[in-house]
């Protein structure tokens, strides 16, 4: 269901702050709409973003109905030593998305 | 006799009704939040500790067309050492459904503070962020953003 797209650089000095943009696929459903028929669109968000580097939290964003649909975020992560950087996505049901990249570092 | 008194309540009826749905229609879920409510979801994050105003830069557009989807950019001035970094940045809305809109917490390895987001605004407001640093020092900064549509009034 959902779709992730990753923009993260394919090599990198070490110590260079590296720009990375995480998009996933999904309604953020906020909970306060109403359907055509005035029934109330239950809330549907993703809750908690998490990205990992060389197993180790580098950055986190908590999600509120308040963030637009297929929420895309842009953040930076000092590279240190090649290795995964493991993004997820956990919704307010705990169902978790994840995607890996591999960053090099030269 | 009978058929024409049954036709005019009907029509009442149904002019009662159209009013009735209107009215349900037109009163939100829930009531927007205020001031008030950001200053209690600050409470509730970072206690009654003093905010100085300062460090944060929070850049959004000075008029959004869509409530829906409008970018959010935030940067807190810290060298984001092991030893002075910033662990947390919340935003906060005076006029969403509810004042909290996201939390973004980082790390010395995040090597700085900055996010781009996008988020939804219902109505002109002034947006606030709050960073707390390792230290727990809190810093705001906010952005006042005129929204043409917005994004609780459009279904």
């Amino acid at each position: 269901m959902a779709s992730i797209r990753l923009a993260v650089p394919d090599t990198a000095t070490a110590g260079e702050i590296v720009e990375i943009k995480a998009l996933i696929r999904h309604p953020m459903e906020s909970g306060h709409r109403r359907g055509s028929r005035g029934e109330v669109i239950e809330r549907d968000i993703i809750t908690r973003f998490e990205c990992h580097y060389a197993d180790e939290q580098v950055f986190a964003a908590d999600f509120h109905p308040g963030i637009a649909a297929n929420p895309l975020l842009t953040f930076y992560v000092r590279a240190a030593q090649p290795g995964e950087l493991r993004f997820e996505w956990t919704d307010q049901n705990g169902q978790n998305w994840s995607e890996t990249a591999t960053l090099n570092v030269t | 006799m009978m058929r024409k008194s049954q036709r005019h309540l009907n029509r009442r009826d149904l002019l009662a009704f159209g009013a009735g749905s209107v009215l349900i229609a037109s009163s939100p879920l829930r009531s927007f939040a205020s001031q008030a409510e950001l200053e209690q979801a600050r409470r509730e994050l970072f206690g009654d500790r003093p905010v100085t105003e300062g460090r944060v830069s929070l850049t959004l557009p000075p008029i959004a067309e869509n409530g829906f989807s409008v970018p959010l950019s935030v940067e807190v001035d810290s060298p984001m050492t092991d030893r002075d970094f910033v662990k947390r940045v919340a935003i906060l809305s005076p006029r969403n459904p509810l004042p909290l809109i996201a939390q973004y917490h980082f790390t010395p390895q995040s090597g700085r503070a900055k996010v781009d987001a996008r988020i939804r605004m219902s109505g002109t407001q002034s947006i606030q962020a709050i960073a707390e640093m390792s230290d727990g020092s809190l810093w705001s900064g906010s952005q006042e953003t005129v929204v043409t549509l917005a994004a609780c009034v459009v279904l």
